[in-house]
């Protein structure tokens, strides 16, 4: 019984990990993996998400559709961003990094100075339950299945709704897809706009167990980064997979030494990965089958 | 000029295919600003002077990011990890060492050493694993933040190398300042006149070293693989090799700056490494034009000078104000503000023409 009660505690570990990546580096991976753009406002996609989803729970909304504005409000900032900023870059990749990075220390000071150091929290809801000597939170679980649940979602949008097809279309190539009549311009938007809903989204979830202060996105960043490295372009094949060795890796050593080492220990994993793999787990698992 | 053979030896050097600014006019203007520099104390208070040397030391690190990201193409977002480790070892060693016989000296070198070190073990992994250049910038942006949490949590005793304590999130203090042994007494470099001087000549011989370097042989190759990397390894070039020597090179001045500003100040915290610090390096060298030497030391002062005026003055706007032109560099002058501001100028433009 004892074994059964820690291998619990892992596995609740595990999954807390796994959907704390899942659902940090969602939103990065599509934008990544569509448009070949490393989102550097990330972060603050997913504090807008975070702020806005806690200022509407203040207002006694319920938790779910405050999530839910969150995301939206995310989303709708992040097609504004891609039409003022990244849609005159598409020709240089490489400087939407560098301007993406001067949207987020703009947002990032903005906050501060608009909305002071820190915001009222709305707390952890539904409470614990015990199993053996350890309680553990219900939302955590809830968490879990998020995760889970976007990205059967995102594989759902992808595979199955005309946006999905469409999206593919032109990022496998870019001028047939166009010649065809499919206007990339909104795709790339609609993209844009969904990999920032995502992180809002993200943001939104994990707002009530973090304490809500402007550089709270950066708090994201080294998860979402290192499974974006590790995962490669394609979310299925990519993210995902990452998310389960790195959420082990992490999960390992938390649960040993504690956070920061769970941090270190995932970071040296990816560098390691990289001489491997450049191209991530996606990478190679693609080329294989081609 | 009593041995012009000599002179134009040197200008052959310094001068090259890969530095804007050559011939008598512009190494006339580079006089006359040398000039105003070493006579600028004698018109300062000199504790203005040591103040003003602050604006000196980030200029290292921002002229290694112009060699590895503006010459070599490679995204090192991370240039304030090799700062840090480099002021962190230049506090541990000097704290334990004491700053007698030149020891200071000593531990300049070693921390300097042990950034160039750590960025070679790193480097081998990002481009012997061929790294793509996106993922270059989060990686190296990752380790960054990553060091920045580890030093804030080594609060408590037990964080502590021989004598010296980290000290967690409030960073390390007491470090003693470079100190010279001279014949007659040693020579402390407090923030005074003396190390604004040393500080000046270390800054121009960087500068002039790196010329030198980037218009030689491997700086021409760096930029070849900046234009095309397939090609220039398809001409027999193991780019690998170069961009792991340039990305050393450039962390190296990055841990430069981490010395001379942990002595400067006595002082180094782990917000030197954290996301906001890892951004302003990229503004200076974005800002000015990064592919060039002279325009990223000018632009990278020049935006320093305006980031500290508005902390000054208008406090909290600051880092808006950088981010903003970050923004809009990147959208309307992506070589930098300096070299679209020359191309304005009507001659300048019949000129380049001219050379195209």
């Amino acid at each position: 019984m004892e074994f059964l009660y820690s291998l619990f505690s892992f596995l609740y570990q595990f999954g807390d990990a796994f959907a704390f990546l899942v659902l940090s580096a969602c939103g990065l991976a599509v934008i990544f993996g569509m448009m070949g753009v490393i989102n550097l406002a990330h972060g603050e996609f997913i504090l807008c998400g975070a702020y806005v989803s806690t200022s509407v729970t203040h207002m006694g909304v319920p938790l779910p559709l405050a999530i839910l504005a969150g995301s939206v409000a995310a989303g709708i900032a992040g097609m504004i961003v891609e039409v003022a900023v990244i849609r005159p870059l598409y020709k240089r990749p490489l400087d939407t990094i560098v301007a993406t990075w001067g949207i987020s220390m703009i947002v990032t000071q903005g906050t501060l100075i608009v909305l002071g150091t820190t915001m009222a929290g709305s707390g952890t809801p539904f409470g614990s339950f015990s199993i053996g000597n350890y309680s553990y939170s219900v939302y955590r679980v809830v968490l879990m299945i998020m995760a889970l649940v976007t990205l059967a979602a995102l594989w759902l949008m992808f595979t199955k709704t005309r946006f999905g097809i469409l999206a593919r279309a032109t990022i496998q190539v870019p001028h047939v897809a166009e010649a065809l009549g499919v206007n990339t311009n909104l795709v790339y938007s609609m993209t844009f706009g969904l990999g920032a809903a995502l992180a809002g989204l993200a943001g939104g979830l994990y707002a009530p167990t973090m304490t809500l202060v402007p550089t709270m996105g950066s708090s994201f960043m080294v998860e979402a980064f290192v499974t974006v490295v590790v995962g490669g372009a394609d979310i299925f094949l990519g993210t995902a997979p990452a998310a389960v060795v790195l959420g082990f890796i992490k999960a390992t050593l938390t649960s040993w030494q504690g956070q920061l080492a769970g941090q270190i220990g995932m970071l040296i994993a990816v560098i390691i990965v990289i001489r491997i793999l450049p191209r991530g787990i996606s990478g190679k698992i693609l080329k294989e089958r081609a | 000029m009593s041995h012009p053979s000599r002179f134009t030896a040197f200008l052959k050097l310094v001068e090259g295919p890969q530095t804007l600014g050559k011939g008598p006019k512009f190494w006339s203007v580079f006089a006359l600003v040398l000039l105003a520099a070493c006579i600028y104390p004698q018109f300062a208070d000199s504790y203005d002077v040591g103040n003003n040397v602050y604006f000196f030391n980030w200029l290292f690190m921002a002229m290694g990011l112009s060699l590895i990201w503006g010459y070599g193409g490679a995204l090192s977002f991370g240039q304030t990890a090799f700062f840090g480790v480099a002021g962190y070892a230049y506090g541990v060693l000097t704290i334990n060492l004491g700053d007698a016989y030149g020891l200071t000296l000593v531990s300049l070198l070693l921390a300097v050493g042990i950034s160039a070190l750590f960025a070679a073990i790193l480097g081998y992994f990002l481009f012997y694993g061929r790294i793509s250049g996106v993922f270059l910038g989060i990686v190296t942006l990752s380790v960054t933040l990553v060091l920045e949490r580890f030093m804030a949590q080594t609060a408590g005793p037990q964080w502590a190398i021989g004598k010296a304590r980290l000290n967690g999130f409030n960073g390390m203090g007491a470090m003693p300042s470079l100190t010279i042994p001279w014949p007659g007494g040693a020579i402390v470099l407090y923030p005074d006149v003396t190390l604004y001087y040393v500080t000046l000549a270390l800054l121009v011989s960087v500068y002039l070293g790196l010329r030198i370097l980037v218009n030689s042989r491997f700086g021409n190759v760096i930029v070849a693989i900046r234009e095309n990397p397939l090609r220039a390894e398809m001409l027999g070039y193991d780019i690998r090799k170069y961009q792991l020597i340039t990305f050393v090179i450039g962390s190296a001045l990055a841990g430069l700056s981490g010395v001379l500003y942990t002595s400067w100040g006595n002082y180094i915290t782990p917000a030197s490494m954290g996301m906001t610090a890892a951004s302003l390096p990229i503004v200076w060298v974005a800002v000015g034009g990064r592919s060039d030497l002279t325009t990223t030391l000018i632009g990278a002062l020049a935006v320093l000078i305006v980031f500290q005026t508005l902390t000054i003055y208008g406090s909290q706007y600051a880092l808006v104000v950088m981010g903003a032109l970050l923004v809009i560099t990147v959208l309307i002058a992506p070589r930098g503000i300096v070299i679209a501001l020359s191309d304005l100028l009507p001659a300048r433009k019949s000129k380049m023409k001219g050379e195209v």
